[in-house]
């Protein structure tokens, strides 16, 4: 494992690095991978996610994120019947002639994914094979790859980590003088990838890639040259597949927030040889502008306090950001699954004694919101308006995941997410 | 493997949910893997219910199908008893769970609860959501109800059970308070309702009622029908949605509770019924609509569409193919063919070929109609948040039929209207790409390629990112053989967008029927005359 470290401005195992952790097991209260097609399908426009699934994967998609997106989207479901379980229809020969159907509507798609599901997974489907049995066949105008998004191996965000280690072996390998690239890693809005290589062009870093890539063509070569910075807290087998072919892994917290966001560019700016006068003069007017946002907001935030249920990973450096530049109070802080490794620098962070959770019992863990009366509760659209009526005041995590939350001029809009509701709930009562 | 782009109804779990959530004192224990408690937000995000379904999903995950997902199951039907204390539970399996054949029932025995116990078995992958639902509330009833607990007295008054209403049904809310009312107008007691606010103790006592009023035969149909022989409790058959079905319920729920059904009919001054009938709505007359939902809301909206409104009926369908016979009679009393499937794409694609003038749809027609142009309004499940609204607003009994007027008629273009666009062709506002002024929409160019924004409804407000997606708008130039000269082409433009398609497609069948391959002005106008209703 190589890892680039940069000097964090706080000492060694403080925070919560060596905390205990509740973990829980029973209900999980949250979505499954095959959620993150919602917005992966948007993010990579040429390429189209058909799921290998039940009828109920078809419903979960078309519901999940409270969306109907009527024009014709760039995902389907690719829905097994019992023909197919029966054996009568061969199920491979069953998926190929769906796929040639739908690349026969579809003729301007690239990539295709099939994505596995729970069902698929069970009756042990190989669309491994499938997917490079597919390949041969309509290539090379289509590339098929797969991943599975299944809710028996992965939980919501998850899904975007499998799809996006699922594309790293099609990566090419980089030429051995190949200089200093950087890479980042996670589904990022338009918006901020574009700030971020403004901020890292004025800080004479020319040489950045983004991964996903908006058009599946579009391939960053990976090699030993590649410096890896996690935009995205949830990609812990990506992170390992991009290792594994020589990348190394810049060490850093994720940029949500002033402090966050500084320590993330400045990993990559120190990785670079990039001096402290330009790397201030890059970030001193958007600190400044974020600085003043998050004044506002702490006016509403400072000493309420905040309860987490586990939803997408990104609940560790929320509460951080919450906590360390908002003033808040964290009461319990649940993640689905806790990456010691990549959160270290986020939990070391943390104020010391912060309640961690890992996993769900979610009646176990109502029952300890409850008890906490937190002034605001972030959790699944499942469980936020019964919440709600029973007098809470509630965040809908999903938000937090499709909303432009990172780098400097996005640190407002996320204190906002956050003091929203609680200004709402005032007006509503005056 | 069937390639789906949109579902019209959910895993037939979900219609078990949605008794399940409907009635008071049932929980449902659910073998299920993380992901599928999605399904939880359809009633508290979409029906925007205050409380959480009574369901407990087991979780199993990958690591533990090697092992024992039957010990899971157990220790979490077990401690769903303890926290919920249910009057009766329901256990049964997803999708997922029905491949890995644990038997919940089998399982929930061993643990000898103290109450009932009611093991569903829901075929996934033949199966779909409103079968689920009716097998469900089957289920409980067969196993909770119990014989009449007393003899009937002469004296008594009539009574009947209220069967269907469920979560997460379209205007379910209302259709039974319309209801409820109207019979209880009517002198008929109730005496239970079910499966909406039902306990299985309510259940246990259906027999003692003297008839059954079956609002949603999807759900409620096969109960009764089991109701019929084993109580010999007769139901109603006639759907009270529109004047004239009112009317016939009426009736007929009359005759099951020996009561003269003329008091009641002579109270009735129906709003929906003059309004029909008034000058005003001369225009309305001959409206090609397409209406297409399940079968009992689509059947009941034809008749309405045709016998209340006056329009033409030009295409009926349904996504329920356990009522495909119920559409297809109704679809030979208008002299058209049933379509019946649950294929998004071959409904878009009937609709575009149809050109009808008004859809009368689900949410998913109304996305289909909204890209070709076409007005539309919601009559049927699957529903939105939209379908639940703040104020009342029944489809069934006499406000129900006014809710139907009012509702059919707003996306149409005004009568006045109309004329001004037929009469004043260039001008700014009134021209012929103009959307009805009422609904303040912008002008829509049909005639190029447009990017049509589609705004993700229901979603959470930062996730209103506008989708844009280049659709050819355009869809209705047939093809076929004859090609338009330049005059006739500027001749058709001048015709009002909402009947431009339906005057191409005619006068392209009137010219391939003539042998023309050039269409002028003088085709047009031809064809117009040859077509003329």
């Amino acid at each position: 494992m190589s890892t680039v470290d940069f000097p964090i401005p706080v000492k060694a195992a403080s925070g919560c690095s060596d905390a205990p952790v509740l973990r829980e097991r029973g209900q999980h209260e949250v979505f499954c991978g095959l959620t993150g097609i919602i917005w992966l399908h948007r993010k990579i426009q040429d390429a189209f996610f058909l799921v290998v699934g039940s009828r109920t994967c078809a419903h979960l998609i078309q519901s999940a994120a409270g969306v109907m997106i009527f024009a014709e989207p760039r995902f389907a479901t690719a829905i097994i019947d019992e023909r197919d379980l029966a054996g009568l229809a061969d199920a491979n020969t069953e998926l190929d002639r769906v796929v040639g159907q739908l690349l026969a509507r579809r003729p301007e798609i690239k990539l295709l994914f099939l994505v596995g599901s729970c069902p698929s997974e069970v009756i042990k489907l190989d669309l491994s094979r499938a997917a490079s049995r597919l390949s041969a066949q309509h290539s090379p105008s289509v590339r098929v790859l797969n991943y599975s998004g299944s809710g028996i191996e992965t939980t919501f965000t998850q899904g975007e980590d499998a799809c996006l280690a699922s594309m790293v072996p099609e990566l090419p390998v980089q030429a051995a003088d190949a200089q200093q690239e950087l890479m980042v890693v996670g589904t990022l809005a338009d918006v901020v990838e574009d700030q971020f290589i403004r901020l890292f062009a004025q800080m004479g870093m020319e040489r950045v890639r983004f991964f996903p890539p908006r058009r599946a063509a579009d391939q960053a070569p990976v090699g030993p040259n590649t410096r890896l910075l996690l935009a995205q807290p949830f990609l812990a087998d990506t992170a390992r597949a991009l290792q594994a072919r020589g990348a190394q892994l810049l060490s850093a917290p994720f940029p949500l927030g002033v402090e966050g966001t500084t320590a993330w560019l400045q990993a990559a700016a120190t990785a670079f040889g990039v001096t402290a006068q330009r790397f201030e003069a890059a970030v001193s007017a958007p600190t400044a502008r974020a600085t003043a946002a998050l004044a506002r907001a702490r006016l509403h935030l400072e000493g309420k306090s905040i309860f987490f249920f586990p939803d997408s990973q990104l609940e560790i450096p929320l509460a951080r950001f919450l906590s360390r530049e908002l003033g808040m109070r964290l009461l319990e802080v649940g993640t689905p699954y806790l990456h010691r490794q990549h959160m270290a620098q986020e939990l070391a962070l943390l104020p010391e004694g912060t309640f961690l959770s890992e996993g769900q019992h979610v009646e176990n863990q109502l029952d300890r919101c409850r008890a906490a009366h937190p002034d605001l509760v972030v959790c699944g659209l499942g469980l936020a308006n019964p919440l709600e009526s029973e007098g809470m005041t509630t965040k809908w995590a999903i938000e937090l995941v499709f909303t432009p939350i990172q780098g400097f001029d996005q640190a407002g809009d996320l204190a906002e997410l956050f003091t929203r509701p609680l200004v709402r709930r005032m007006r509503l009562a005056a | 493997m069937q390639l789906t782009l949109w579902t019209y109804e959910g895993p037939p779990h979900v219609g078990a949910m949605r008794i399940a959530t409907a009635m008071e004192g049932v929980h449902y224990v659910l073998h299920a893997p993380q992901g599928d408690t999605y399904a939880d937000l359809l009633f508290t995000m979409i029906e925007r219910l205050q409380k959480r379904p009574p369901v407990t999903y087991t979780t199993f995950q990958a690591r533990d199908l090697g092992g024992d997902t039957a010990e899971l199951f157990k220790t979490a039907a077990r401690q769903a008893f303890e926290r919920f204390a249910p009057q009766a539970m329901l256990v049964g399996s997803s999708c997922t769970a029905e491949l890995i054949q644990d038997d919940p029932g089998g399982l929930c025995k061993a643990l000898n609860l103290p109450v009932p116990v009611v093991a569903l078995e829901l075929p996934s992958y033949q199966r779909k959501e409103n079968w689920g639902a009716s097998e469900t509330f089957y289920q409980l009833v067969r196993h909770l109800s119990q014989p009449r607990s007393q003899a009937p007295q002469a004296e008594r008054v009539p009574s009947c059970n209220i069967l269907g209403p469920s979560a997460l049904g379209f205007r379910h809310r209302d259709d039974l308070a319309e209801i409820r009312k109207l019979l209880t107008d009517m002198g008929i007691a109730i005496n239970v309702v079910a499966p909406q606010s039902a306990t299985p103790a309510d259940l246990a006592r259906l027999a003692d009622a003297d008839f059954n009023v079956v609002l949603y035969p999807e759900i409620a149909r096969l109960s009764a029908q089991w109701l019929e022989r084993s109580y010999g409790q007769p139901y109603s058959k006639t759907i009270p949605i529109g004047v004239g079905a009112t009317r016939a319920f009426v009736r007929e729920v009359a005759g099951l509770a020996g009561l003269d059904p003329e008091a009641a009919l002579a109270k009735v001054h129906s709003r929906a019924q003059w309004y029909a009938r008034s000058v005003d709505s001369t225009y309305l007359t001959g409206k090609r609509v397409f209406v297409f939902g399940d079968a009992t809301h689509a059947v009941a909206a034809a008749k309405v569409a045709a016998e209340e409104m006056g329009f033409a009926v030009v295409g009926i369908g349904t996504y329920s193919r356990e009522f495909a016979r119920e559409v297809r009679d109704a679809a030979k009393l208008y002299g058209v063919e049933a379509l019946i499937s649950d294929d998004y794409l071959e409904i878009e694609s009937r609709i575009t070929e149809l050109q009808p003038e008004l859809v009368l749809g689900t949410q998913m027609e109304r996305h289909i109609s909204k890209r070709l142009g076409v007005p539309c309004a919601v009559i049927s499940a699957p529903v939105h948040v939209q379908d639940f609204p703040a104020r009342y607003a029944p489809q069934m009994g006499f406000e129900g039929a006014n809710v139907l007027f009012d509702t059919w008629v707003h996306p149409l273009m005004m009568g006045l209207e109309e004329h001004l666009i037929g009469m004043f062709r260039g001008d700014s506002e009134f021209h012929e790409d103009a959307a009805p002024s009422h609904l303040g929409g912008a002008a829509r160019m049909q005639s190029a390629p447009e990017p049509v924004v589609v705004a993700i409804e229901g979603a959470p407000q930062a996730a209103q990112e506008a989708v844009t997606l280049t659709v050819a708008a355009d869809k209705t130039n047939t093809g076929g053989a004859c090609t338009w000269d330049a005059g006739a082409e500027k001749e058709l433009k001048k015709i009002p967008f909402f009947v431009r398609g339906k005057a191409r497609r005619n006068t392209e069948r009137y010219a391939s029927e003539h042998g023309l391959s050039v269409i002028t002005v003088e085709t047009l106008y031809d064809a117009k005359a040859y077509f003329a209703r």
